[in-house]
């Protein structure tokens, strides 16, 4: 049983005890501002909600770690599908996709900045002048795609290895049965993957609640706040020396993941348990 | 998906135009823009450098961009933690996959919520200071071992359940204390697990600038925390081929390990998801 002591004790400073902080901290006046920390309820909270940060900073954290989720899925599952058989191309293939998820997420984001300049190689390409970062509509929609983009990898990966798990015999049976390739494979093949999906859905999800490095590099929460994801909050707040709004934020990020993980794993594996 | 003649043609094409457009242009910009002068860098594009001057530009990262520094900070910060992790969560691990009572059950729920849960990054800024440890590096091993333990118990203790008893007990009969049965047998055992678990553990360690930046900005330097201050400085303002000289200065080494060890790689990363 002492082998658990060492991990545990890890555990229960650096991770426990700071999460247990978020709860007492959030409710003070902690500040860079002032050498004393006094309790102030729930003042942080009421000053956050009234002047409409925290409600846009979680409407636009939920958003974009929703359109990470769809955008990361689709790019997976397609590339999955595309890259299927083993064929040299599509192993090189798939090993080119992979090279987004070794590189840095902030490197990612310097990339594009440097792509999707205004008159930018993309803007050159297409012939167009756009402004893809300073869009207040539609530039959180153009981040969460570099997000998707550095992480579609390990998706093609993973939906890549709930093909492989899928017998043969079963849609060849299908087939035999009369239902065309199309049908089949929707029908037979795509249901099975269901585990993957759990996977690659929660992951992408949750993964991108957290996220920070790509929204930086690109944005920096801009333009007007409209990328300002919660940890982007977090980490602005914490340089004004705000340091019980950080808190507050941090606490907000908390819960929004705890609540939201597990109706997401619940939903997910209950449909898996029905297929 | 298919299997028709007209399909089998056509994959090879749409995968190699999908690469190209998808990696290639990214991936060419950085090794363009790296290799081009300054002047020709200010506004970054797809086309090639009049005069390749990546080697130049390479050497000049290195010594200005206090790269060796950075790189020292990156590893001394990297290896302790990898290390640490994956001793202590196999040890707990082995012990959570062993005993089957309720205490270890919520242990073992205890150890994994880290997964899906943000740690909270502000909070564990103060508790390094009340500690002593804040802006050190054993600071900063603490705080990213209590964020990845958890996923080195789960990766760990998954595998540990489908490795049979029988070798351990009969090492027991034979008298071998606790700690022996684990190095000698358990851990050997571990071995593909434990591959996998460096890899992910390496590549978000080394890739992190979030929790760096709390913990330890502006004391101790790593790759990724110098790349961000010197391009949010505006130090690398228009110094677009410094940039990307940068970038390909740190991701060479995670390419390499991952040349190296590519097919371990992919089996452990897609082996844990899909079950």
């Amino acid at each position: 049983m002492w082998f658990l002591l060492p991990a545990y004790a890890v555990l229960l400073l650096f991770f426990f005890v700071p999460t247990a902080f978020n709860f007492i901290y959030a409710f003070t006046d902690w500040s860079s501002f002032k050498a004393a920390i006094n309790p102030v309820g729930l003042d942080n909270f009421t000053q956050l909600a009234s002047d409409g940060t925290l409600f846009r900073a979680l409407r636009i954290t939920v958003l974009y770690a929703v359109l990470v989720a769809i955008f990361q899925n689709l790019f997976g599952f397609g590339l999955a599908v595309l890259l299927e058989r083993d064929t040299v191309v599509n192993r090189i293939a798939r090993t080119f996709f992979l090279i987004p998820v070794l590189m840095s997420a902030l490197a990612v984001g310097y990339i594009f900045q440097a792509l999707l300049k205004p008159s930018g190689a993309v803007d050159q390409l297409f012939g167009i002048h756009y402004a893809w970062l300073a869009d207040t509509h539609w530039t959180i929609v153009v981040v969460a795609l570099i997000h998707a983009w550095k992480w579609m990898g390990l998706s093609m990966l993973i939906y890549l290895a709930g093909l492989k798990t899928i017998p043969e015999d079963i849609t060849e049976a299908a087939r035999i049965d009369g239902a065309s390739r199309w049908r089949s494979f929707w029908r037979i093949r795509v249901p099975m993957l269901a585990p993957a999906v759990t996977f690659n859905v929660a992951t992408a999800l949750l993964g991108s609640m957290n996220g920070f490095d790509i929204v930086q590099a690109t944005t920096g929460g801009g333009p007007a706040r409209t990328t300002e994801i919660l940890n982007i909050f977090i980490y602005r707040t914490f340089g004004q020396g705000l340091f019980a709004q950080a808190t507050t934020m941090s606490l907000v990020l908390f819960l929004l993941v705890a609540l939201m993980a597990f109706p997401v794993i619940y939903v997910l594996r209950k449909r898996e348990a029905i297929l | 998906m298919s299997d028709s003649p007209i399909w089998r043609r056509l994959q090879p094409i749409v995968t190699a135009a999908l690469v190209v457009v998808l990696l290639g242009i990214p991936l060419w910009l950085v090794v363009a823009t790296a290799g081009k002068s300054q002047g020709e860098a200010i506004q970054p594009d797809l086309t090639p450098p009049g005069h390749w001057q990546l080697w130049a530009n390479l050497r000049q990262v290195w010594t200005e961009g206090q790269v060796p520094g950075a790189f020292l900070g990156s590893l001394i910060i990297v290896v302790p933690t990898v290390a640490g992790v994956l001793i202590l969560g196999s040890m707990a691990a082995w012990v959570l996959a062993r005993r089957a009572s309720r205490v270890t059950a919520v242990l073992y729920a205890l150890g994994i919520s880290g997964i899906i849960l943000p740690p909270a990054v502000i909070t564990v800024v103060l508790l390094l200071r009340q500690l002593g440890l804040a802006g050190t590096v054993i600071g900063m091993i603490g705080v990213y071992m209590g964020i990845y333990l958890s996923t080195v118990i789960f990766f760990v203790t998954g595998f540990v359940r489908t490795i049979p008893e029988a070798l351990e007990e009969a090492a027991q009969i034979d008298g071998a204390s606790p700690f022996a049965v684990f190095r000698r047998i358990v851990l050997p055992l571990l071995r593909p697990v434990l591959a996998t678990a460096t890899i992910l553990i390496c590549l978000y360690v080394w890739n992190d600038v979030f929790y760096a930046f709390f913990v330890i900005g502006g004391r101790v330097d790593t790759l990724p925390l110098n790349l961000f201050r010197v391009a949010s400085a505006g130090l690398y303002l228009n110094n677009w081929h410094l940039i990307f000289a940068y970038v390909i200065l740190m991701s060479l080494p995670l390419i390499a390990v991952f040349a190296v060890a590519q097919r371990r790689i992919i089996s452990g990363i897609t082996g844990g998801a899909v079950k």
